[in-house]
């Protein structure tokens, strides 16, 4: 069997990551409970999408990961934002 | 496929495994995301009544079990980290906390969505029909599917992770056969991110 190198992500790694996924957490609350009007989905979203990212990077390991798997990743992700950009941009354009 | 006559084949692949797993995260996202997408239609037709509908979901369960699902997908990921370094006590043991957080996540989904029955708010109920807007009946609609299709996907993932912890401990998952381990985890923190959107659309966005 082949012996690839397999890294080991360091507990310390996740620690962190999972620091700054719960202060993203807290600082979301703290944006949408003042009244910012039209921003607050936009700042809810958006701490929302830095969330994912932080997930998908580390916990789910893509950070070490070969680049194929990286890349397909980037490409279903992005169909999947057009595909909803569009939709919005239909019902807002309609 | 070749057919092994006398000895056993070894059909492990990691790597195959791991491609299948991101393959079948597609399709969820597909899934999930055609609700995003009626979710946010209906918002822009009713944002009115979605606000008002969104007062009604209490905040602090909605962040409660932001944290418990965030530090369950690290001690999944710590799991996987303890298997390699060939420490099985600590995988099972992180793995266990994860099983718990996830239980306490459900706990916490059925204390919620019960206060919502005890006010007489489910699909089609009498009192949503007769006091409640189009757009508020909407919100509770999506309200139920989307987090009512994320419990049934912790129930899942619950069940996977027991079950990678069961060949865990039997010995056939270790560190030079962690795909199950890695896979459940990844599976985990599909739901993870699902929650991590779902939390600001309905419980913040007031």
């Amino acid at each position: 069997m082949s012996k690839e190198k397999h890294h080991i992500v360091p507990y310390r790694v996740y620690i962190i990551i999972l620091l700054a996924l719960l202060a993203l957490t807290f600082a979301s609350i703290g944006i949408t409970s003042i009244e910012l009007g039209e921003f607050t989905v936009a700042g809810a979203l958006l701490f929302a999408v830095i969330k994912s990212f932080l997930v998908l990077t580390y916990f789910m390991h893509l950070k070490y990961d070969k680049p194929y798997i990286k890349i397909m990743v980037a490409f279903v992700f992005a169909v999947f934002i057009v595909t909803i950009v569009i939709t919005m941009l239909d019902y807002l354009y309609r | 496929m070749e057919k092994s006559t006398q000895i056993v084949h070894d059909h492990y692949d990691a790597e195959a495994s791991k491609i299948g797993m991101w393959l079948f995260i597609f399709t969820e996202l597909l899934l999930f995301g055609v609700l995003f997408i009626i979710y946010s239609v209906y918002r822009y037709m009713n944002s009115d009544a979605f606000h008002l509908a969104a007062e009604e979901l209490d905040t602090f369960i909605g962040a409660l079990n932001t944290v418990l699902l965030l530090i369950s997908s690290m001690t999944i990921a710590m799991a996987t980290t303890a298997l390699q370094k060939r420490n099985k006590k600590l995988t099972l043991l992180l793995s266990s906390v994860t099983v718990v957080l996830g239980i306490v996540f459900l706990v916490n989904k059925y204390f919620e969505w019960g206060t919502k029955f005890s006010h007489g708010i489910w699909p089609g109920s009498e009192y949503m029909v007769a006091t409640m807007s189009q757009g508020e009946i909407l919100f509770f609609g999506l309200y139920f599917i989307m987090t009512g299709l994320h419990a049934l996907h912790i129930i899942i993932g619950l069940i996977i992770i027991a079950f990678a912890m069961v060949r865990v401990s039997k010995g056939t998952v270790h560190a030079d056969r962690a795909a199950l381990l890695e896979n459940a985890g990844l599976y985990w923190h599909l739901v993870d991110i699902i929650w991590i959107f779902l939390f600001p659309l309905f419980y913040l966005i007031t």
